[in-house]
């Protein structure tokens, strides 16, 4: 190993991928703009979406309204809902979405009278809008109730606290960077292993199977550099284009928070929707957090950079390479996924798997749980794993077969 | 100096079993001599040039150029030898002037030593209008003389030209031609293999026919047409190498 040498090629690997505009977008491009976009793009649309839905004015129907002139009197004294004649194929009507839902009074629906049937709903399940129009009618429904109730204790002369014997409230007592911690951590991780995967995927190809079709591997091996350092000149590229990118998006990421959290005041209930938050609350993260992240995740980037190339090596071309490191991703996405899951906690045989342990490990550093036994079980197992694959790396290089296959 | 003994190189292929690129080839060069090295296409010339640059490893046999072994002091072995091939490209994304630095760099020569020599080499082959340019947009003969200038960087003591004049126009031939008679002229060891006989005829000193892996027959051009007593070295290869089919 000689360190001069592989800092030249280092240094030369850089300038060239610098230079090419593909390895340019998916390395600084894409990681920069892929944040913002997701936040105030579908953050926004989100939201927006929401919040349309929630004043809009929802048609309804009424069954039976005749026989229940008080409860109809109740839906119409909401300024979001809308009765509208009854019309005989009500069913459909609510399966086209033209009207959002119906209620159906029965006769007897009074509990008074020895049978009585519910008032009943209806509805097109999993439809926003109708789900939040059924939500206001039982709003009006239960609120009617209840007067119902106070009315008759009155006429009894019973005092009204005698349905309500006790209050119930809610307050949030976590600080509020653990729940931003839980909700982002579990998004931030996922984000930071798609990205260091694609951000050395580019300049690994190019590095690899790029120069044996281009014909310039055979004029590197002519030098006299030892193959170890020609090896770790490029890995060293291809490792800063994985961290480069993870790097560009975090920053670009934690720029946007500020942007929306400072600038756009507007945009605070978007970012929070973005994020799964409470509105109104900022989702903010540990700092401390971020950086054992970063920690955490550079043998994580080892790891990709040094499969990736190892992989992308084998190829004669860059088209054939773009086919074995593809399927990879979803080697990568899967444990990725599984960590955002909720529920799924840390335990010693998954602090052994790579890529999941460091999704859940980072969920618990961004909300401020430092667990150093497994933090270090991860650490360890991550860079025994990062050293094979980057010994592997070397040798594969060193075998003709590999690099002059025809 | 270059001598190769016995050198073999068997690599094995799933549908045809195992093949014999090179079998059991021996010869030596002498400093100041050019060795050509005429054999059609597939005869094992480019798998022997390999191995002497050490891109390959020898099945068998030994190589030692300039003194050092191919296989134990390969990187010593490069160091002193500038392999020029029709496969072995540029960074089409550097300047001229940036891929003969990066392999002056490779090469272990100080920044100083660099400039100096990429100045001498820019005048001897009138590089100085692209020097600058990005190799990419390049002509073939810019990127012949950038090559040229790559593999002269460290000065080898060992030239070896794997068909240096595949695909390329006359006028750029014929200064690949003078530039390898340069080499010859500065005291160096060259090898030249090409399947083109009048480059030989022009150039060589010593003249090995390689068939199907082996060495078919070796000696001076004057030597070979006396042996076989023909006149013209198309019909000695021909006659060698099996006839017309």
């Amino acid at each position: 190993m000689n360190f001069a040498r592989i800092l030249t090629v280092y240094f030369k690997e850089l300038k060239d991928s610098l230079r090419d505009r593909r390895t340019v977008i998916s390395m600084i491009v894409v990681p920069t703009l892929i944040m913002p976009v997701l936040i105030f793009g579908i953050g926004k649309v989100a939201s927006g979406v929401f919040n349309k839905a929630k004043s809009e004015v929802a048609r309804i129907m009424v069954i039976g309204a005749d026989g229940a002139p008080e409860i109809v009197e109740a839906l119409a004294e909401s300024e979001r809902l809308r009765i509208v004649p009854l019309a005989e194929n009500w069913k459909e009507l609510v399966a086209e979405k033209k009207i959002r839902a119906v209620v159906s009074i029965p006769e007897n629906y009074l509990s008074g009278s020895d049978d009585s049937d519910a008032v009943m709903m209806y509805s097109y399940e999993g439809e926003l809008k109708s789900r939040l129009a059924v939500r206001e009618i039982e709003k009006q429904l239960t609120s009617y109730r209840e007067s119902m109730v106070q009315d008759e204790l009155k006429q009894l002369g019973l005092p009204a606290s005698l349905i309500e014997p006790f209050t119930i409230a809610w307050e949030n007592v976590a600080p509020p960077e653990k729940v931003g911690g839980n909700q982002l951590g579990g998004m931030v991780p996922y984000l930071i292993i798609i990205l260091c995967f694609t951000g050395a995927m580019y300049p690994a190809m190019d590095l690899t199977a790029g120069e044996k079709e281009r014909g310039t591997m055979e004029t590197l091996l002519c030098s006299p550099v030892a193959r170890v350092n020609i090896v770790l000149g490029k890995f060293l590229m291809v490792l800063t284009g994985s961290l480069g990118s993870m790097l560009l998006a975090l920053l670009s990421m934690g720029l946007s928070f500020f942007v929306i959290g400072n600038v756009m005041d507007g945009g605070t209930a978007a970012a929070a929707a973005a994020s799964g938050a409470a509105p109104g609350v900022m989702p903010t993260i540990d700092p401390l957090g971020v950086l054992g992240v970063l920690a955490m995740v550079l043998p994580v980037a080892v790891l990709f950079s040094a499969v990736i190339f190892t992989v992308a090596l084998f190829a004669k071309s860059y088209k054939e390479a773009q086919s074995y490191v593809a399927p990879l991703i979803f080697v990568v996405l899967m444990p990725a996924m599984v960590g955002i899951l909720p529920g799924i906690e840390l335990n010693a045989k998954l602090a052994m798997v790579p890529i999941l342990n460091l999704s859940l490990v980072c969920k618990e550093m961004l909300s401020g749980v430092w667990n150093w036994g497994y933090i270090g079980i991860i650490f360890g197992s991550t860079c025994v794993y990062a050293g094979v694959a980057l010994g592997l790396a070397v040798q594969m290089f060193k075998r003709e077969g590999v690099i002059f296959r025809m | 100096m270059i001598e190769v003994h016995e050198l073999q190189k068997t690599f094995r292929d799933k549908k045809r079993g195992e093949i014999h690129a090179v079998d059991g080839v021996s010869f030596k060069v002498e400093p100041g001599k050019i060795y050509g090295l005429l054999g059609a296409n597939g005869a094992g010339k480019t798998t022997l040039l390999r191995m002497l640059a050490t891109l390959l490893k020898p099945t068998s046999g030994t190589a030692v150029v300039a003194g050092y072994d191919v296989v134990k002091e390969a990187e010593k072995v490069r160091a002193n030898v500038g392999f020029l091939a029709a496969s072995t490209a540029l960074y089409g994304r550097l300047t001229s002037r940036e891929m003969i630095t990066y392999f002056g760099e490779l090469n272990g020569m100080s920044y100083g030593a660099i400039k100096h020599r990429i100045e001498e080499l820019a005048e001897q082959l009138d590089m100085h209008d692209f020097l600058d340019r990005r190799c990419d947009k390049f002509s073939t003969g810019m990127k012949q003389k950038t090559s040229i200038a790559r593999t002269l960087i460290h000065d080898p003591k060992v030239m070896i030209f794997d068909e240096p004049t595949l695909g390329l126009d006359v006028m750029t031939s014929r200064s690949i031609v003078r530039f390898v008679r340069e080499c010859k002229g500065q005291g160096k060891t060259v090898i030249y293999s090409t399947h083109m006989m009048n480059e030989v005829e022009k150039l060589c000193d010593t003249v090995g026919i390689i068939h199907d892996g082996s060495l078919l027959a070796e000696g001076s051009l004057a030597d070979l047409k006396a042996t076989h007593n023909e006149t013209d070295l198309e019909e000695i290869f021909v006659k060698l190498s099996g006839g017309d089919s």
